[in-house]
């Protein structure tokens, strides 16, 4: 195969430059002793291969011009994987610290929100919840010789998990703990925004990019869990849900991350992410209990989320290191999954619900899992596109992840007991341009997690079976919700080049500004076209916009594709990847204001590759904003 | 490579600095002493990585070198750009005087803004010194060359590259960003050259005081 041999090239071309310094090296009278305590030198004769945070360009002499960081070797699959830890809502604000919350933003009280909320009276919040940004100290593997100072929501990463429902509004008030200025370790500003990614939040507690909650203050964040359409398309109560809303937007795997203007790349890598599950209630639809609705397994204990990320750890400190200096995107050395360098996860033998994020910074993955008994893959059922169910499940080898996309997936290890399988990242990726484009063979990519079945099966596995379920399904029967309609006509149809013009990021050529009225305007309750363009062969773009999924009707001129690498359904982030064109159809409800739509490798993100818009009563009709 | 020295290799390797640390300390370093030696300790790591101490020359003919006299304890905004560039250089040089007016005369005092030469060999001072004059610069950014190696290091170390090696040779075609920094904040950020005067300026003062009309983060002590 073409991708094999090509890597093998490559690791040869490495092996040669690694030789040839070698040589240098101890022709400079560097002993081989001195490389080898120097950590620069493997005991089996190679030198570290200098590929960890940076994409900058390297000497002839095959090194990057900087000192590029670089994590000490850990040994893999020795450390356990841990769960996300679920937050503790309240009935009573009196839980929180400070003045009450209410609608009007409150600058006395100490609140950095500028804006009122929209629907604070019609939907009072129901549960609430506080939550403190501050630094703390957490080791990501046992080998490293020191914990690594990190910024986190209630100092964890991965942030606290949310469990919401619909049809309980929410208020989660964010108090900024963050260090004084001067003590950030070397990257990070302690002034954030909280964004709820794929939430049909209003756009005051949606987390705008020029919305600061700056050290010393809080934010209340207002999440009304809304179906939507609820105050539009579908206003009428829908007895089976018992509130509003087109129950074919219901979305359930979201998360929620820093969103600071310039400052993003840094602050979500130094560990401000965290998932947030939302449920139907009464176990209805998908509602956390396997004997009802879609049956899917159980909250928590079968039901569970993963955040992927790669990180660099400076061998000589420990310490998460970042490229600051970049450009282009930044990669690392390190694969992690819930704050842990390849861990193990134990399960027993039945199927599972794996909420798989790709929080970045840069990184894509194809992950498949692989029985390293003989190099196979075993098929998943994907259920979801970003939060978002799919009409019915899918089988398949590998789900492809951009930055800050997610997939739910099922995993069957029944009868499985005894057994030990991988989750391995197959999807070459050299630099922060995005993938090459090669799938490596099963086996030959990066295990990231390792899946031990050693638990004991407690009960029966009351999940549904899809080999059988969807067997019994007529055809063109949704087994999840279904998609909502696009019979709302077109308003207008809007064309977003994302292109790189001397090294700056740029839509349409443009820039955003915080300080200039937005780029364009959307009509509330109107439908839009987009067609999402990428002209280069070198670079891929995870394109996400806040408040609105998207339903994709054409990539490069033809339907996107159902099975394999699945591409249709309802999404908020659109994988724009080399030369490819993209049309998506959009709904625009319920809500107004200020948005921004971006590209989501966050180092791109942050040098200007974003548009801020508005939705309003009047919309304008620009077709190139 | 034959006669590379040591301390090239080191240079080389990046690890100069660190080595007599690793060494020593059998690479355990014991966790820092309070907040200020931690931050110390990783302001002193990117200036290892990042600013070499290179000797340059400014537009007015003075010597100086890039860490000790451009960089530290100020806060500073960077470009690249080289005299007789017809590309996006003029663009952005415009953009920037507009910057500094609005700086007015923090410039020179607790803000210093550089421009790098791309094209060292051509750059004389006086060339330079002929570029600003032509533009209007103010007192207080000064533009630097020296010598070609040192301004490519530079210009790599600050990430003024292109990982696609033919784009990243063409200087008509060179990086257009701004880069801004607070040094002893540990604050780096960047944005294109080309955005709107009042966007940058606003950028830079989220790591400056008293400047940003959106954060209060510049004024709070």
């Amino acid at each position: 195969m073409a991708n094999i041999s090509k890597s093998d090239r490559t690791k040869e071309k490495r092996s040669e430059i690694a030789a040839k310094n070698r040589r240098e090296l101890i022709a400079a009278g560097l002993k081989r002793r001195d490389l080898l305590k120097m950590g620069l030198l493997t005991s089996a004769g190679m030198l570290i291969p200098k590929s960890g945070l940076s994409a900058r360009p390297l000497t002839s002499a095959g090194f990057a011009y900087d000192d590029t960081p670089q994590s000490r070797p850990t040994t893999p699959f020795v450390e356990e994987m841990p769960r996300l830890v679920e937050k503790t809502g309240s009935a009573s604000q009196t839980i929180l610290t400070g003045p009450p919350p209410q609608r009007t933003y409150n600058s006395l009280g100490g609140e950095s929100r500028t804006v009122d909320h929209q629907v604070f009276n019609e939907l009072p919040p129901q549960k609430y919840y506080e939550v403190h940004q501050r630094a703390f100290q957490a080791k990501a593997h046992r080998e490293f010789s020191q914990p690594s100072t990190l910024w986190g929501y209630d100092g964890i990463f991965p942030g606290p998990l949310f469990k919401a429902y619909y049809g309980e509004p929410m208020l989660v008030r964010h108090w900024n703990d963050l260090p004084p200025d001067g003590q950030n370790g070397g990257f990070g500003l302690n002034s954030t925004t909280t964004h709820l990614h794929n939430g049909h939040t209003p756009q005051e507690s949606d987390g705008y990019p020029c919305y600061f909650n700056d050290r010393g203050k809080f934010y209340d964040h207002h999440y009304p869990n809304v179906l939507a359409g609820y105050r539009s398309t579908h206003p009428n109560v829908d007895p089976r849900v018992g509130i509003p809303g087109d129950l074919k937007e219901s979305m359930h795997t979201l998360w929620y991350h820093d969103h600071r203007f310039d400052y993003t790349s840094q602050n979500v890598y130094k560990g401000m992410a965290g998932m947030f599950n939302l449920f139907h209630k009464n176990g209805q639809f998908d509602g956390g209990d396997e004997t009802m609705g879609f049956r899917l397994p159980s909250y928590p204990n079968y039901d569970v989320n993963m955040v992927f990320n790669d990180a660099v750890y400076d061998r000589q400190t420990d310490q998460l290191a970042f490229d600051l200096f970049n450009l282009d995107g930044i990669l690392g050395d390190k694969m992690q999954v819930n704050g842990k360098v390849q861990p193990i996860f134990r399960v027993a033998p039945r199927r599972y619900r794996l909420r798989w994020l790709n929080m970045g910074p840069s990184r894509f993955y194809q992950f498949s899992i692989l029985d390293p008994t003989n190099n196979s893959t075993r098929p998943v059922w994907q259920l979801s596109t970003d939060g978002n169910f799919l009409d019915r499940p899918v089988k398949v080898n590998g789900v492809r992840l951009s930055v800050a996309e997610r997939t739910d997936v099922i995993v069957d290890f029944t009868g499985m007991a005894g057994r030990t399988f991988y989750i391995e990242n197959r999807l070459e990726q050299t630099d922060g341009r995005g993938p090459t484009g090669n799938v490596l063979a099963a086996g030959q990519g990066t295990k990231v997690l390792q899946i031990v079945v050693d638990q004991p099966l407690q009960g029966t596995d009351q999940s549904v079976n899809f080999d059988t379920a969807l067997a019994s399904l007529p055809a063109g029967q949704p087994y999840f919700y279904g998609y909502p309609d696009m019979n709302t006509p077109v308003r207008v149809t809007r064309t977003f080049k994302f292109e790189r013009n001397n090294g700056q990021w740029a839509v349409n050529g443009k820039f955003p500004n915080c300080l200039e009225p937005p780029r364009f305007t959307i009509q509330l309750n109107t439908a839009e076209k987009w067609i999402f363009q990428n002209n280069s062969g070198g670079w891929q773009h995870p394109i996400h916009m806040h408040f609105e999924e998207f339903q994709t009707t054409r990539i490069n001129g033809r339907a996107p594709s159902a099975s394999g690498i699945v591409e249709a359904g309802r999404k908020d982030v659109l994988r724009l990847e080399h030369n490819m064109q993209a049309e998506v159809y959009f709904r625009f409800r319920d809500f107004k204001g200020l948005l921004p739509m971006h590209c989501h490798n966050v180092v791109h993100e942050d040098h200007a590759m974003m548009v801020l818009l508005n939705i309003g009563d009047v919309g304008d009709l620009k077709t190139n904003p | 490579m034959k006669n590379i020295s040591r301390r090239n290799v080191m240079a080389l390797l990046g690890a100069a600095p660190l080595v007599g640390a690793v060494v020593a300390r059998g690479e355990t370093p014991k966790p820092a002493a309070g907040a200020a030696a931690a931050a110390a300790a990783s302001r002193d790591r990117i200036r290892e990585r990042h600013f070499p101490n290179v000797e340059l020359v400014t537009h007015e003919g003075r010597k100086v070198r890039f860490y000790d006299d451009l960089i530290r304890g100020k806060i500073v905004v960077i470009n690249f750009m080289y005299a007789k560039c017809e590309g996006i250089c003029p663009g952005i040089t415009t953009n920037l005087v507009k910057v500094q007016r609005m700086l007015g005369d923090r410039v020179g005092k607790d803000i210093f803004m550089y421009s790098f030469s791309l094209k060292p060999e051509q750059d004389t001072p006086q060339s330079l010194a002929e570029y600003a004059k032509m533009h209007k610069v103010g007192p207080g950014w000064q533009y630097l060359t020296g010598a070609p190696a040192d301004l490519e290091l530079l210009r790599r170390k600050l990430g003024f590259t292109d990982p696609d090696p033919l784009v990243d040779a063409d200087k008509s075609n060179h990086i257009g960003n701004v880069r801004y920094g607070n040094e002893p904040m540990q604050l780096w950020a960047a944005c294109p050259g080309m955005m709107k005067p009042e966007m940058i300026l606003e950028s830079i003062g989220w790591l400056a005081p008293g400047l940003s009309v959106m954060s209060a983060k510049g004024d709070r002590k």
